[in-house]
């Protein structure tokens, strides 16, 4: 269907996002347009603010609107603490459940033989000059359960070996919420491998 | 997912459908689209093949869509040289086994690399796919498994059509004594029958004669000689330039226990 010209790019863009088509970006625009003065004006401003002010923190790699995102330059979380993960949404889900206090290192991606992602793609060396600057005595290894994320996982171990620093790692098992019967092989694998004293 | 009536490893084509079904092992998987990936599978009747899995992103598929995931796949597309669709069902996982252990991560992500980038697409090699199926079930016994990776490679030479001759020596005929083999040839030569080209020979392990039990050190320099080979002539025919990272870093993990730096 032919719209105007600007409104037609509109429907263009927001169809590159995710979980949009073109046709969930055609109803979400004319949502927009018929709110205009309630959403699509203060939408507008609000994303010109984030495109001007937008970048990666300079210390973890969280994005932020500061060199400094606001986990690192807030003084009431613990230094000593540093949990490795691997993209922003695995930051932000992690924050999601409120339970880490420490602060976090981004990595950027996992090693992967298949597209080509060495060591010296992530911010692997970046981590390890946050150990010593920072005092870190542990590190978490929050990285996906996947082939790919725990040849990371085991790569930066074999970084950390010589140094002074505690390691640990997510567990892997049953989540909450789950029926063993529907539960595939490789997690009840390794739920029984990882299996506590109750 | 539907699946297909057709038993194991049968073919079938109708003027608008072509369909099979088979085992198969996972390689690879590349995301399609928000929901859907591209899968990279080893099967024995139709061996390297691609497909689309629809919905492979789900959160119910994601955990068995694991690299050396066994599957039941069904294979459809309208005509042979379409990419095609497949359906999945889950026979076992490996990946679960293998994260745990470095080396058997290191192991299966060597294997499944080594697979992709020797293999043509849909050409079936049935020892081969036995052999690799065997391999990965080892996975996770380290006394056994670096070992049974040679032999494996030492196969894949000879699938790929430049398996080692190392029965006699190429110059004497002798079969005892043979302590070298042939970069270009990839026969073996005894000592005596080198003689002033010894220098220009590979040294050759007694673990790929077959000698029994071999430590990591001698499984290590094994895999030096068939790494020359798969580099030097296997790789050149495929366009490659380079042996996939992937071997690379097995060989680093296998040096690493051995405590050796070569």
């Amino acid at each position: 269907m032919k719209h105007d010209k600007d409104i037609d790019g509109l429907i263009a863009l927001m169809a590159r996002l995710p979980g949009l088509g073109p046709r969930s970006a055609r109803r979400a625009v004319l949502h927009l347009i018929r709110k205009r003065d309630q959403l699509l004006g203060p939408l507008a401003q609000s994303m010109q603010r984030v495109a001007d002010t937008a970048r990666e923190c300079l210390n973890c790699g969280n994005v932020g609107t500061a060199d400094l995102c606001a986990i690192c330059a807030d003084e009431t979380r613990a230094t000593g603490l540093i949990c490795v993960v691997e993209d922003v949404g695995d930051l932000w889900a992690m924050e999601r459940a409120g339970v880490f206090k420490g602060r976090y290192h981004v990595l950027g991606g996992t090693l992967s033989a298949l597209d080509g992602i060495g060591p010296d793609d992530l911010r692997i060396p970046q981590l390890l000059h946050r150990l010593s600057a920072e005092h870190v005595t542990e590190v978490i290894l929050a990285l996906n359960a996947t082939i790919d994320g725990q040849t990371t996982a085991h790569y930066i171990a074999d970084q950390l070996e010589h140094r002074d620093v505690a390691l640990s790692s997510l567990a892997q098992g049953v989540p909450i919420g789950g029926e063993l019967d529907y539960l595939d092989d490789g997690t009840i694998t390794a739920a029984l491998n990882a299996r506590k004293r109750f | 997912m539907a699946r297909s009536d057709l038993p194991a490893g049968a073919w079938t084509a109708s003027f608008n459908r072509m369909e099979w079904r088979d085992t198969g092992i996972l390689l690879a998987t590349r995301k399609h689209g928000e929901t859907s990936l591209i899968l990279d599978v080893f099967t024995p009747g139709y061996g390297r093949h691609t497909g689309v899995l629809r919905g492979g992103t789900s959160r119910k598929l994601a955990p068995v869509l694991q690299p050396g995931a066994q599957l039941d796949l069904t294979w459809r597309a309208r005509l042979e040289d379409h990419m095609g669709a497949f359906t999945a069902e889950p026979q076992r996982s490996r990946a679960a086994a293998a994260m745990g252990d470095r080396l058997s991560l290191a192991g299966l992500s060597a294997v499944l690399a080594m697979v992709q980038w020797s293999l043509p697409e849909r050409a079936a090699s049935p020892a081969l796919y036995a052999r690799t199926e065997a391999l990965l079930d080892l996975l996770g016994q380290p006394d056994l498994w670096p070992l049974a990776y040679l032999r494996w490679e030492h196969a894949l030479l000879g699938e790929m059509g430049f398996g080692l001759d190392l029965t006699a020596c190429a110059v004497t005929g002798a079969t005892g004594g043979l302590a070298y083999v042939s970069p270009r040839t990839g026969r073996a030569v005894t000592a005596e029958g080198a003689g002033d080209w010894a220098d220009r020979l590979l040294p050759l392990p007694p673990v790929l004669l077959g000698a029994e039990p071999a430590d990591d050190a001698e499984i290590v320099a094994g895999l030096g000689v068939t790494g020359y080979f798969l580099l030097h002539h296997v790789a050149t025919d495929l366009g490659h330039e380079t042996l996939p990272p992937a071997r690379a870093a097995l060989l680093d993990r296998l040096r690493r226990q051995t405590g050796s730096c070569g």
